[in-house]
């Protein structure tokens, strides 16, 4: 029987059929609108409100951008070119851009000088953003704040140059020290510099300032979006060393250095910068000598640094945590000792690590800085809340003000943050 | 025959100090502590010096002094003849009250976009992109700024509501949105138990844990049952017997009523208050740290391995399950340590206050009585020791809430 059958089967297929093209709906514009915008009804639902917010976003701030006033001299007379047609009174923000940008006392021959300052950081950063670049162009990093001290500032040209001399004797005198032993560089290094400074500070005369090439620019005169910038700048790059040391005292076996780091940590990260700001403002003044004069924006950099070092030291304490245990003992058993296994083998790691989050950090406290209005400094925030707010020609146009603010500090941290991200996937080693 | 000896004592000598690894901790340690309490010294000396100088000592006798000021935004009796202490109280009442309404609020908008931005649907998860992005990069005081402005100069004045035909009308003839603040009904207990109102309202809370606990044990019963059985009893509605037959019952025995704000001369009367400078204040909180917030989560239910669903899939589980069961229970181990200092940033972040007037205990103690008394060393010193409470609080929270979470590992 079996075998009859054998014979009678009828049909084998011997090619492949061609697959049959998926159904219209799946594939095409249809599909991808099918799946991604009408899953469903609670999908339809979310497309459709999300539409609606959409439309109402743009339907509030699009005339408004697009019927704006530029060239008015104050809001009455903005008023009466739009005529009851909605519309923004951008001429605000042309009129007193350079009060934005610089602040209301930084005197306007000088403008040049911040900007200088602004295209020099781009140049300096370069080296250490981009680190395929050779290393020699570091030097231009570690001289930029020396010039852009001078350019922004200005007056003599001596104070700048005292403050690269002490480096400089520090760091030679560290060479040569430090072949014996690292403490002992160390230490030479900072009395080194400090000496350089103290001898330096006499030879200076008092009255440097008086017709230096640059005009002498005072502290508080400094104010807008530049402001924000330099504390920002500042506080960042001095705080990330300071966050080093203090993570690396967290981690240390030694039990008071331990101790100092941990408290001071944990002090600074309990308290709001708010607090911190008002120790600068008016507390500060009481633990220098009676008779000094250190200027607020000196007491509001020392702060600020003090506050984001304490958060970039966890960051980088995290990154030191998550170090393999065997990265320190294979350090140790090359005969590394403890700077050099620090500086070859477990800071290059710890840090790469750590990228994101000295970004957002960075990027956190760049935000932050706009508390410095709280103190009557007149950052970018302050100088709208203030002086043009305040202007009887101004008084009333908040959205145009805030709005570029908002667009300003958007670009930038957006900036840094894409950045940070491209870093991350060029440092990645690991093949995953 | 050779013999062994002692390698030669070595004499100490002083570069011992730097270079032999068992000397030199101690002296890094002596020369760390020795500069540590010499500045402590330093800047104590100049602090006596300048504090002898202007004719001031360290004192906290400020604190009894009558303050002043007025407090518009209180929850509790306030006013301008009691202390320095008392305002101080009432600043610490008020940031703690911005920091939870800021943080249920922050936490709802989070999760909302960290799950949507999750979302298979193409326009909502880049709409909530955008929002995330927007917020996270923009500093929190210019959206404080922003929502204070909203409501001081875009909402109406109290007057634009007068007339026979206003410029602006109470939302549902309930609420009413102007420039001086928002006006709510407020709950009044007509015969509260006990006596006073603040008694009632502590009796509603405890009828309130009550529930909860009661709800809790049904629960518990019910899972007992079906473990036994194999099927469980229908709850729910004996679950909202729980929650609401006797918070009803308590309000209706104390008489509860509803004070409507209305127009009263220029001003609204009755009613609850909420100052714009707290709605600004609440509102950018919640919207700037929920974009945070919406990271942490989204980052939280990535964290979890897709063969987690894929295996709680092939058991039978339904979507809605896998997402209860299998992945929240693993994702908020990942969420909840950031989430909790999403919180502590709130009630720091809360201190900008003082920018938009809102009276917390930076507006007071830091502000005013700080201004008025010229004691800027105890005002900050107190304020100081105050945040740092209340972070070491919520820090140690999370520490038994990651320790009681941690992987039980072998």
């Amino acid at each position: 029987m079996s075998d009859t059958h054998a014979q009678t089967v009828a049909f084998v297929r011997d090619t492949q059929l061609p697959p049959s093209p998926p159904p219209a709906s799946e594939v095409g514009l249809v599909g991808w609108l099918r799946s991604n915008l009408f899953n469903g009804v609670w999908g339809t639902v979310l497309t459709l409100l999300s539409l609606y917010a959409i439309y109402a976003i743009l339907a509030a701030s699009l005339p408004w951008i697009f019927n704006g006033v530029w060239t008015t001299s104050s809001l009455a007379e903005c008023r009466e070119v739009l005529d009851g047609v909605r519309g923004g009174c951008f001429s605000v923000l042309t009129e007193r851009v350079n009060q934005l940008l610089y602040g209301f006392k930084y005197p306007a021959a000088e403008y040049w000088r911040p900007n200088l300052a602004l295209v020099l950081l781009l140049v300096a950063a370069l080296p250490v953003l981009i680190y395929t670049l050779p290393r020699k162009l570091l030097i231009i990093t570690a001289l930029y704040p020396f010039v852009a001290f001078w350019l922004i500032w200005g007056g003599t040209i001596l104070t700048p140059i005292l403050g690269l001399a002490g480096f400089v004797a520090g760091y030679f005198v560290f060479q040569k020290l430090s072949t014996s032993s690292f403490g002992a560089g160390f230490f030479g290094a900072v009395i080194s510099a400090i000496l350089v400074w103290t001898i330096g500070g006499w030879l200076i005369p008092d009255n440097a300032n008086a017709n230096a090439l640059l005009p002498y620019v005072p502290s508080r005169d400094l104010g807008g979006f530049m402001l924000n910038m330099m504390l920002g700048v500042t506080c960042v790059s001095l705080s990330i060393p300071l966050g080093i040391v203090l993570a690396l005292g967290r981690q240390s076996d030694m039990p008071i250095i331990k101790w100092i780091c941990v408290v001071f940590i944990e002090f600074v990260r309990g308290v709001p910068l708010i607090t911190l700001l008002f120790v600068a403002s008016v507390m500060l003044a009481y633990f220098f000598p009676p008779d000094s004069n250190v200027d607020l924006f000196l007491r509001v950099v020392i702060m600020i640094t003090m506050f984001s070092a304490a958060y970039i030291a966890e960051v980088i304490r995290g990154g030191l945590a998550a170090l393999p245990r065997g990265q320190y003992e294979a350090a140790d058993s090359l005969g590394l000792d403890y700077p050099q296994a620090m500086r070859l083998i477990i800071l290059p790691q710890a840090l790469k690590i750590s990228i994101p989050g000295i970004v957002n950090v960075a990027v956190g406290l760049f935000k932050d800085t706009t508390l410095v209005s709280v103190i009557s400094m007149f950052d970018l925030v302050g100088m709208i809340r203030g002086p043009i707010l305040s202007a009887q020609e101004w008084n009333g146009v908040y959205w145009e003000l805030l709005g570029f603010a908002s667009l300003l500090f958007f670009v930038v941290c957006y900036g840094i943050s894409q950045y940070s991200q491209w870093l991350e996937r060029q440092l990645a080693t690991d093949h995953r | 025959m050779t013999t062994m000896t002692d390698p030669p004592q070595e004499s100490f000598r002083l570069s011992m100090l730097l270079n032999d690894t068992r000397y030199r901790s101690y002296t890094f340690q002596f020369i760390a502590l020795l500069a540590l309490v010499m500045a402590i010294a330093y800047l104590m000396s100049n602090m006596f010096a300048n504090l002898r100088d202007q004719g001031l000592f360290l004192s906290w006798a400020f604190l009894g002094e009558p303050a002043g000021y007025d407090i518009n935004q209180r929850l509790i009796e306030y006013d301008s003849q009691m202390t320095h202490w008392r305002a101080t109280v009432v600043g610490v009442l008020n940031t703690l009250l911005v920091a939870f309404l800021a943080c249920v609020t922050a936490t709802v908008l989070g999760v909302i976009a960290g799950v949507l931005r999750l979302s298979n649907n193409w326009l909502v998860s880049k709409l909530m992109s955008a929002y995330v992005e927007a917020f996270r990069n923009v500093p929190v005081l210019i959206w404080i700024i922003i929502i204070f402005t909203i409501m001081t100069a875009v909402m109406p004045a109290p007057r634009a509501f007068r007339g026979d035909e206003p410029d602006a009308t109470m939302l549902l003839g309930l609420f009413a949105f102007t420039n001086r603040g928002v006006y709510v009904p407020a709950p009044i207990l007509g015969n509260p138990l006990f006596g006073s109102a603040a008694m009632g309202w502590l009796l509603i809370v405890l009828g309130l844990v009550g529930s909860f606990f009661g709800a809790k044990a049904l629960g518990a019963w019910a899972n007992a049952k079906q473990e036994l059985t194999g099927e469980r009893p229908t709850t729910w509605y004996i679950t909202l017997a729980i929650w609401f037959v006797p918070l009803i019952v308590l309000l209706t025995i104390m008489g509860l009523s509803w004070d409507i704000p209305a127009l009263r001369g220029f001003n609204f009367g009755g009613g609850l208050t909420i100052r714009g400078s707290l709605i600004a204040l609440w509102f950018a909180l919640a919207i700037y740290t929920g974009a945070f917030i919406a990271e942490n989560v989204r980052a939280g239910i990535q964290a979890i391995n897709k063969g987690q669903s894929e295996a709680a899939a092939s058991l039978g589980l339904r979507p809605g399950r896998i997402m209860n069961l299998v992945i929240l229970p693993q994702a908020l181990r990942v969420i909840i340590p950031p989430l909790i200092s999403q919180y502590l940033n709130i009630t720091k972040n809360s201190s900008l206050a003082i920018a938009v007037g809102y009276m917390d205990i930076t507006g007071t103690l830091g502000g005013i009585t700080l201004n008025q008394t010229g004691r800027a060393i105890e005002c900050v010193l107190l304020l100081m020791l105050f945040y740092l409470t209340i972070s070491l609080a919520i820090s140690a929270v999370m520490n038994v809430y990651n320790n009681s979470v941690k992987l039980k590992e072998r």
